[in-house]
């Protein structure tokens, strides 16, 4: 019932487009809008087909996907919308085969000095930071409130002030993503240097295990899930303030950089080009961590079972 | 209370790093400028001039709190120089946005939880769509919005929504899907519809999820609504305030600016803290 209550709004949604196309366009624009959906349709019976034959689990992404392309390439050829304001599918894959070592070059100056250099630091000094609060209570119940204050804070904003002090090259970008990663991380490591529970502590006591024996042993692994989940946050966000730092100062390469020059010269196919860029970046960062996270949580609940 | 001691501790400590950091920061430019005049300068007087320059790289605590004491209470709140006037454009932006983000992830999530296709074709684009870092493509939504004659609040509101929709989505659906078998039988068992069951045990046990990720929400809608601000040429809002004080070099400005940003998000999230507590406490799920 819910299957063809979704064709149906989409059907009954294409005839009403059609309709108003058919008013405001004449005969041309509704011919598109009906093969529009046309297409949207087709796509979604073939997910209906996948989901009752039980082969979904990999591929309805794929033709959701594939499906909305298609859409966007049609509706933009078939009603004429100028490139400056969206460009088709097919002329941002040809933009990106064309400027390969322009889209490597930012790729580098941006993600890999940028971002991760930064994200490293951070993490890293969250990390030790969570330990020392750990250790002593009176810092952890001071520092916890503040840090989770500043973690909803839009820290974004402090990026002017970061490009002023540590220039216009990678250090300063490097600078607001440890800024921006180092709350969350943090906030996520103390909680999680918490969750053993007593019942454990108290064995690592017996065994006569000292303060180090029992964190490298006991806390630091009962911790994972909550640094993994910190360190997932912290994946996008450091891709994030990387390219947006680049607006307030940057030179002449890196994504933020190019994004923000080629907006200015309606340029909007590189701009697309660097937006799959960023976001097969972000995937794959992101993609990784979640990997690693599986290797080291094994034992975890939420990673057994599926 | 066993908090307020240890946190303001961490806050004095806080300002005393940012007193210690403003000295060390501005101590260069004060002393060229009195080496170019030919005066030696005390020590205590260094420190004075450092906490009280007119454009600093780092200016003191107290410096922005004159600031935001001007620009937010001797000033008419219509006026452009009033904070408050540019933390209105700024939130309105962010609620219309939140509003919009937390409707359509709420619409998305029941479709997610009684549609398998959806289940299995959306959900992975809704991840996916977050991977995109639309805080870095939201100047070019804006020029492009602006060139088709859509501006002002609205593109702002649709990058807050793109924001703020998706931990909307995730904690709905989990939160959907928190009644267990049994508690889903026992309405079955009681000949309930499909929309009783909805009313009746989905929704009310999706609450705490919900609360929880409308705060993650607003936070995100308010870093959209600003970034939103930066590209539209400073006209008004606080992105608009950072931008202009970072191209002339007014520190003040921005760390106002900046404060102010802190205190719309720190009250829009304590406003739906507060809802959540009123709303849990009817429900009797007060823990």
């Amino acid at each position: 019932m819910i299957r063809s209550a979704l064709v149906l709004t989409e059907a009954v949604l294409g005839i009403l487009l059609t309709l108003v196309a058919v008013v405001a366009l004449g005969g041309k624009g509704a011919l598109v809008t009906i093969l529009v959906f046309g297409v949207w349709i087709t796509g979604t019976l073939v997910n209906l087909r996948l989901a009752r034959s039980g082969r979904a689990v990999g591929l309805a992404p794929v033709v959701l996907g594939a499906t909305l392309l298609l859409m966007w390439e049609i509706a933009v050829r078939g009603y004429g919308v100028s490139g400056v304001i969206l460009p088709p599918p097919s002329a941002v894959a040809a933009r990106i085969a064309q400027s390969l070592p322009i889209l490597w070059e930012d790729f580098v100056q941006t993600v890999i000095k940028g971002a991760l250099s930064g994200y490293v630091i951070g993490c890293g000094a969250a990390l030790v930071t969570a330990v020392i609060v750990d250790r002593f209570d009176f810092l952890r119940r001071g520092l916890l409130p503040v840090g989770n204050f500043v973690a909803a804070l839009p820290v974004i904003g402090i990026a002017p002030i970061l490009v002023m002090w540590f220039g216009f090259d990678w250090h300063s970008k490097a600078a607001v993503v440890v800024v921006m990663v180092f709350f969350p991380m943090l906030v996520n490591a103390v909680e999680g240097l918490r969750a053993s529970e007593p019942m454990q502590r108290d064995l690592m006591h017996t065994y006569g295990a000292g303060y180090w024996t029992a964190l490298v042993k006991l806390r630091l692994p009962a911790a994972m899930p909550f640094i993994f989940n910190g360190l997932k946050i912290a994946s996008t966000l450091a891709l994030i303030g990387a390219i947006v730092a680049e607006f307030f100062g940057s030179p002449i390469r890196g994504m933020g950089f190019r994004i923000s020059t080629s907006v200015g010269l309606l340029a909007l196919d590189l701009v697309w080009a660097e937006i799959v860029v960023a976001a097969l970046a972000g995937s794959a960062f992101y993609g990784a961590i979640a990997l690693i996270e599986k290797r080291t949580t094994f034992w975890h609940p939420s990673q057994r079972g599926r | 209370m066993k908090t307020i001691l240890p946190v303001l501790t961490v806050i004095l400590a806080l300002l005393a790093v940012w007193y210690a950091g403003a000295f060390q920061l501005n101590k260069q430019w004060a002393l060229d400028m009195a080496a170019r005049q030919d005066r030696v300068m005390t020590t205590p007087e260094l420190i004075a001039d450092t906490w009280a320059q007119d454009k600093p790289k780092l200016p003191a605590p107290h410096q922005v709190a004159v600031e935001l004491w001007e620009t937010v209470a001797e000033k008419k709140i219509t006026s452009r120089r009033s904070l408050v006037y540019h933390a209105w454009v700024t939130l309105s932006a962010t609620l219309a946005g939140f509003g919009l983000g937390a409707l359509l992830g709420i619409t998305l999530a029941v479709g997610i939880v009684y549609s398998r296709v959806m289940d299995l074709s959306v959900m992975p684009w809704v991840i996916a769509s977050q991977t995109i870092p639309i805080l870095a493509i939201a100047p070019m939504i804006i020029v492009v919005l602006n060139a088709i004659g859509i501006s002002g609040l609205l593109p702002k509101a649709m990058i807050s929504m793109y924001l703020s929709f998706f931990p909307v989505v995730v904690g709905m659906v989990k939160g959907l899907r928190a009644p267990s078998a049994m508690e889903l039988d026992q309405m079955r068992t009681w000949n309930a519809s499909g929309v009783q069951e909805f009313l009746r045990l989905r929704l009310p046990a999706s609450m705490p999820y919900l609360f929880a990720s409308l705060k993650i929400a607003m936070a995100a809608s308010l870093v959209g609504a600003i970034v939103g601000e930066l590209p539209t040429g400073a006209v008004a809002g606080l992105g608009a305030r950072l931008l202009a004080g970072s191209y002339y070099g007014q520190t003040i400005q921005i760390w106002s600016a900046l404060f102010m940003a802190a205190a719309v998000a720190a009250a829009a999230v304590g406003i739906i803290g507060i809802i959540q507590r009123v709303t849990l406490a009817r429900m009797g799920l007060d823990r």
